[in-house]
């Protein structure tokens, strides 16, 4: 039984009382309680129009026919289509002037970049640092050329895939394991291979005997002095750098067994503005070199 | 539980029709209504030359270009900080001016007030003073008349809500030309929506939700408690001196005591809030002080003090209960807090005014590439990258050199560049890539860290920049 009184100072309480003490009554507004009656028919509403319900399989499509994959295709498809226009310039354009042009070339840089996190990356390192067996592209060094037309082609067609004919191919001999050397034979040259770089041999007595080695079995790819030939992907062996490490033992590893690194081609899965895109972004990663 | 006798738990609004009051807070609060309103609409309107390139509007938030501009100075997102402390002393200053004046932001400035006000001033002119309008309110019939004047009122309201709307926009965009867009149409969706918006929010906070916001919307007046104290100046009542109230008798029938109300509901009627000031101290009450010039004119009236209502502190009703004097105003409102509050604003502000006068014109940030920290070139030289950000604040380009100071053996290389200098366009921010290199066996080349130093020189002007940081070398 609720006893609507007054207080002492002719307040209206609710009547409630607990150990002597009332509670005023203060009602709610009711556009309050209105207001959330608005929001309670909002939240119907908008259960019918946009994806809410789950069920067992997926969720109430909504009349809306709004999904978030659907709104990340359409900003795809939008960016897309404003870059067209670019993309085919770029794909047209000289390899040489795009770096020149400061909109085609901050844009190659960028979508380049982009490119090279999706694709490269995984092998290549975020850092485009490389790894053994996976060129640093960072440096100054470089295979099959560093110049744009050559990345271009090296990202184009790949090296030494089975799956595009154009792809850049080479092939070093196993000279150990096919025994077209000796194992003392493969100990001389692999120590005259470290003196090339500068390097302190392991085994001094042997170098000479391992130049002879060189002379007959190498040289006809890395040169005579060791600069290596970019033709053939044949590296310099005169230099810092050591694709697959430049430790004895790893130097080694490679007369006997050789070493065979693949890259996929590109021109099957990325478009030529990508390709181009993304040969800008490693020219431009510190050892990129003039174009000839 | 459903007992006729319940309470309702829901209570509708009372409307309130606040009666025509003059007086000096009145005075008072018109003058801050005309400053406050001006500085609003016509702000965006002022227009400042910052010669070619720049916009000539005197105060513009240009959010696609990431600047606040204001007169003669220009933030850049990195100097973000001086918002944050304009916002401090924003904050600061409230804090002062409640533990001074209680709810004196709520009383004049707000902007729920403001406009709530102008809003019952366009009410009053259209549809007349309290009586009238209570008596239009209670009429149950739509006439012609009544009709009329609830027309003219919502269509004056909704003006003034379009160009409160209206003028918020013109601050992120060129004023003149929007103005033309949004006229012909042409103007960004975001621009109308945002009008939209802040066009009903005023319509119908200004014309129907008015105290409702205060009452049950708005947080601050529940902060604002814990910043007041017992010398913090109110609007409040004399009771001692006003009851018991009663209407006024002829002295010679002066049988029972009587004190100087004399229950004309003057202060009730003037309320915008619609309380009742002579209950004390309450919840509701925005501090507006007109029932104080509403009761000072009816105390001049019958020849009694003014001051029954007025700005009043806890502190002094036991000293005047007790017959004496209330301390002076001046010592309710100099005492430690509200000069802790006033040192503490003044110290942001110096500073501030202190980091803008210092503010250098050419800026560089270094980034160093962590990935990888080094690279080994062919000659076994060692090369780190960074990638730096230098900062054009002149409205032409500008040519930048970018030099070291450190390690003798270090040496600088632009990134697609043989020159040490790269230009640097008006008013952005150019990211340019710098190797730096150390030849092979030498110091830094071997060392772990070696520390140096960037200089980057505006060679137009000499100014000169320089940021420290870390060449990474094998022994990493």
């Amino acid at each position: 039984m609720v006893d609507k009184k007054q207080d002492d100072l002719d307040y209206e309480t609710t009547g409630h009382a607990w150990d002597g003490i009332r509670e005023y009554n203060k009602p709610l507004p009711k556009w309050w309680l209105y207001t959330f009656y608005v929001t309670i028919v909002w939240g119907i509403g908008y259960s019918i129009a946009y994806p809410a319900w789950p069920g067992i399989k997926e969720a109430t499509p909504g009349l809306l026919g709004y999904s978030t994959r659907g709104e990340v295709a359409a900003e795809i498809a939008k960016v897309d289509q404003a870059n067209a226009a670019i993309n085919e310039k770029l794909a047209s354009a000289e390899l040489t002037a795009i770096a020149a042009d400061p909109e085609l070339g901050s844009y190659a840089q960028n979508a380049g970049g982009a490119v090279f996190r999706t694709w490269c990356a995984q092998c290549h390192g975020s850092g485009a640092a490389g790894a053994k067996g996976y060129p640093n592209l960072l440096d100054d060094d470089w295979l099959w050329g560093g110049s744009i037309e050559a990345i271009h082609e090296s990202v184009s067609y790949g090296i030494r895939n089975e799956t595009n004919d154009d792809a850049r191919f080479s092939e070093m001999p196993a000279f150990g394991r096919d025994e077209l050397l000796s194992e003392e034979e493969v100990a001389q040259v692999t120590n005259f291979v470290m003196t090339l770089s500068g390097e302190t041999p392991q085994d001094a007595a042997l170098v000479e005997a391992g130049a002879v080695v060189y002379e007959d079995n190498c040289a006809a790819c890395h040169a005579e002095d060791g600069t290596g030939d970019r033709y053939q992907g044949a590296p310099n062996l005169t230099d810092a750098i050591w694709l697959f490490g430049g430790s004895y033992a790893d130097i080694r590893e490679t007369v006997w067994n050789s070493r065979y690194g693949v890259m996929p081609s590109w021109t099957e899965r990325l478009s030529e503005a990508e390709i181009r895109a993304v040969a800008t972004y490693v020219h431009g990663l510190g050892g990129g070199e003039a174009s000839e | 539980m459903s007992d006729s006798n319940a309470p309702s738990l829901y209570a509708s609004r009372e409307p309130i029709y606040p009666r025509r009051v003059s007086g000096k807070f009145r005075n008072l609060k018109w003058v801050i209504m005309i400053v406050t309103l001006g500085i609003y609409y016509l702000t965006p309107w002022i227009r400042w030359d910052r010669g070619p390139q720049l916009p000539d509007q005197a105060v513009l938030i240009d959010l696609a270009h990431r600047r606040f501009f204001f007169f003669w100075i220009e933030i850049w997102p990195h100097e973000f900080y001086f918002v944050a402390g304009l916002l401090i002393m924003a904050g600061l200053g409230l804090f002062l001016f409640t533990s001074a004046l209680g709810r004196v932001w709520c009383g004049y400035a707000c902007p729920q007030t403001v406009w709530t006000d102008l809003y019952i001033l366009v009410e009053r002119w259209i549809e007349g003073d309290r009586n009238a309008r209570l008596r239009l309110h209670r009429q149950k019939k739509l006439d012609f008349r009544k009709a009329r004047l609830r027309v003219t009122k919502w269509v004056s309201w909704f003006l003034i809500g379009l160009a409160t709307g209206g003028a918020w926009v013109f601050y992120f965009a060129d004023a003149p030309t929007l103005l033309t867009d949004l006229v012909t149409g042409q103007a960004h969706p975001v621009a109308y929506t945002t009008m939209l918006l802040l066009t009903a929010t005023t319509f119908f906070f200004g014309g129907f939700a008015r105290e409702q916001i205060c009452i049950y919307a708005c947080p601050w007046p529940r902060i604002q408690a814990a910043m007041m104290d017992e010398d913090t100046l109110t609007v409040g009542y004399r009771d001692w001196r006003g009851e018991p109230r009663g209407k006024m008798k002829k002295k010679t029938d002066d049988s029972a005591p009587q004190g100087d109300c004399i229950d004309c509901m003057a202060c009730v009627n003037v309320c915008p809030m619609g309380i009742d000031i002579r209950e004390g101290q309450q919840m509701e009450c925005i501090t507006c002080a007109l029932c104080i010039d509403a009761c000072d004119d009816v105390m001049d009236k019958i020849g009694k003090p003014r001051g029954l209502i007025d700005y009043l502190a806890q502190s002094d009703e036991a000293n005047e209960r007790a017959g004496q004097d209330p301390r002076p105003v001046w010592k309710h409102i100099f005492r430690p807090r509200t000069i802790m509050y006033t040192s503490l604003w003044s110290a942001v502000g110096i500073g501030l005014v202190f980091a803008l006068f210092i503010r250098p014109e050419i800026e560089m940030t270094v980034a160093p590439v962590r990935n990888p920290t080094f690279v080994t070139l062919s000659d076994g030289s060692i090369r780190n990258t960074y990638d730096v950000r230098l900062l054009n604040k002149h409205g032409e380009d500008r040519p930048y050199r970018i030099t070291l100071v450190g390690d003798g053996a270090l040496r600088v290389q632009l990134e697609g560049t043989p020159y040490e200098t790269v230009d640097v366009p008006a008013n952005e921010t150019r990211l340019q890539k710098v190797y730096v290199i150390a030849p092979r066996h030498s110091d830094p080349a071997e060392a772990e860290r070696t520390p140096f130093r960037f200089w980057v020189e505006d060679l137009t002007t000499g100014d000169r920049a320089h940021t420290d940081t870390i060449f990474n070398g094998r022994a990493n």
